[in-house]
């Protein structure tokens, strides 16, 4: 009788090894190996008198999509545009002047705050200034 | 001189594979005839639209080129340079919905008449993984043709994924192939509709159908307490194969008229840096879960909305799966199972109906 409680306990194990040896590889496969992102600091976006006032538009901050607006007192702001609820692509609204969501009606005003719809986080806001004309977008402080 | 060959074939094939239990077996097989008869082929149309998914799907294989400069370049090729390529592909983008609307319709059917009971608790169980599975080949093929509202429509769905409590995050980053929807998404969804969800489907519809064969169709209550002698049969074989047959063709005739009358459309090509444009929506048979979710506040005690909604239909989804273990018995008149379908019917219904009015 123990021996054969001893015995269960090998070939249980063994199949639990032999089950383990076979899963974990796959699992691990299928995670995608990080790929570093390329650490952008800033980028430019073309001259500020480029951008008309009370519009929007989308750039490239290394692979994030960064909204840039320029608002009716000529200031130039620029947001994260990907939507903090279900990762969607926001656009400026100039009927508004709002920051709106397609996906599910979801509007931030013009400091990024969430102010109705679904959103639950404000967008983070990215530094922007403007020299000799030229736009330059920064990556925000807490994003490290 | 036809028949002739033939029999000489099945003489050959008999000697050497013993057909002949095989054949009687299907012969001497019942198919019960009552008012309720016609549900019987509901899944055998699912079964024949699941055929025409593998066949249009193979040949638009053919021509399709996965990757995020190549799958939209590809399937406007397929639409209108190759010849009836706007057809192959209509087609399978209509069976594909049809599909999953007869299996929906299959498996309320089964629900009603009580079908899951003993013995049948295994039928029930695979034929709802095979619900899953066809959802998600939906899903995967959604994404493929690479436009607009596929690609927001996945960056939603699988952002959704990410709301799961402690593995969310996890099975996102799987899913996606990374942190955001890209090409690398495109790859993966690639292998999971054309590979992996066919060979699982397929062994588990093999399962599914040879519970079938076994136990033969279930007989509703009043059919069960007829006399012997007063319950109306035909042979599976032929005659229940020929009326399944006749069947698929008056669908097969259906699907290619919507097909070409209402080809598919294809929407502008993604891109990573437009804003999403309005009406991004899942497919139809996603709407009822997507609306209830977008319906849920903020907050709920303790919880994030949309992990408490992912929640609730993990566990609705397990309660469904598991009913030939808790059903309840019809007590008199009052049928408690009656009432559970018709409820989770009319949620699905009016959830849908919110989801595309709003
Ligand atoms: C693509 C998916 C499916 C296919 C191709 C399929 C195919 C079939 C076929 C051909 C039959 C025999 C004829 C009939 O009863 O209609 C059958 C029976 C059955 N199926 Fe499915 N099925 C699918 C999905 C489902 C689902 C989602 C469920 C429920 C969760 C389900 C539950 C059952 C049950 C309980 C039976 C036995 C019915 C009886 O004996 O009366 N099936 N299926
Ligand atoms: S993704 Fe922006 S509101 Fe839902």
């Amino acid at each position: 009788m123990k021996r054969n409680r001893f015995l269960n306990i090998i070939l249980g194990g063994g199949t639990l090894a032999w089950l383990g040896s076979i899963f974990y590889p796959v699992f691990s496969f299928l995670n995608p190996p990080k790929r570093p992102e390329a650490n952008v600091h800033s980028v430019k976006a073309g001259p500020a008198d480029k951008l008309a006032v009370n519009s929007g538009e989308i750039i490239k901050f290394g692979r994030r999509p960064v909204l840039l607006i320029r608002m009716d007192t000529g200031e130039v702001r620029a947001f994260s545009a990907t939507c903090t609820h279900l990762d969607c692509i926001v656009q400026y609204r100039q009927d508004s002047k709002q920051i709106w969501c397609a996906c599910h009606n979801g509007y931030y005003d013009l400091r990024g705050r969430n102010i109705s719809g679904p959103p639950p986080r404000p967008l983070d806001v990215y530094p922007v200034n403007i020299v000799n004309n030229e736009i330059i977008v920064s990556k925000p402080k807490q994003m490290g | 001189m036809l028949s002739d060959t033939g029999q000489k074939l099945y003489h050959w094939l008999d000697e050497r594979f013993n057909l002949t239990p095989l054949i009687d077996y299907m012969q001497h097989k019942q198919v019960p005839v009552h008012k309720h008869s016609v549900w019987y082929y509901m899944g055998g149309v699912a079964l024949f639209l699941f055929i025409v998914q593998v066949c249009s799907g193979i040949l638009l294989l053919f021509y399709y080129q996965p990757g995020v400069d190549s799958s939209h370049e590809s399937v406007r090729f397929i639409m209108t340079k190759v010849n009836f390529g706007w057809l192959v592909r209509s087609v399978h983008s209509w069976s594909a919905n049809l599909m999953v609307f007869f299996v929906f319709v299959h498996m309320f059917s089964t629900f009603f008449t009580r079908a899951y009971q003993k013995p049948r608790e295994l039928t029930w169980m695979t034929g709802f993984i095979l619900l899953v599975l066809a959802m998600t080949f939906g899903f995967s093929g959604y994404l493929l043709p690479w436009d607009e509202l596929a690609f927001f429509a996945t960056k939603v769905g699988t952002d959704i994924a990410g709301a799961v409590p402690l593995i969310g995050e996890a099975m996102k980053i799987v899913l996606r192939g990374g942190d955001d929807v890209t090409g690398a998404t495109l790859s993966r969804f690639y292998a999971i509709h054309v590979a992996m969800i066919p060979a699982l489907f397929t062994v588990i519809l093999g399962l599914h159908l040879l519970f079938v064969q076994r136990q033969g169709m279930h007989e509703p209550e009043a059919f069960k307490k007829l006399k012997p002698e007063q319950k109306k049969m035909i042979p599976f074989f032929p005659n229940f194969v020929l009326r399944d047959v006749l069947l698929w063709l008056i669908i097969l005739n259906i699907l290619l008229f919507l097909a070409v009358l209402f080809p598919w459309e294809l929407g502008p090509k993604a891109d990573p840096f437009v804003s999403a444009p309005e009406g991004i929506r899942p497919e139809w048979y996603f709407m009822f879960m997507f609306q209830f979710l977008k319906m849920l506040p903020a907050h709920i005690g303790f919880m994030e909305g949309e992990v408490a909604g992912i929640l609730f239909f993990t566990l609705g989804g397990l309660v469904w799966l598991l009913t030939p273990l808790w059903a309840f018995k019809k007590r008199g008149k009052v049928d408690i199972m009656l009432l559970c379908g018709l409820l989770v019917i009319a949620f699905i219904l009016v959830m849908t109906v919110i989801g595309y009015v709003y």
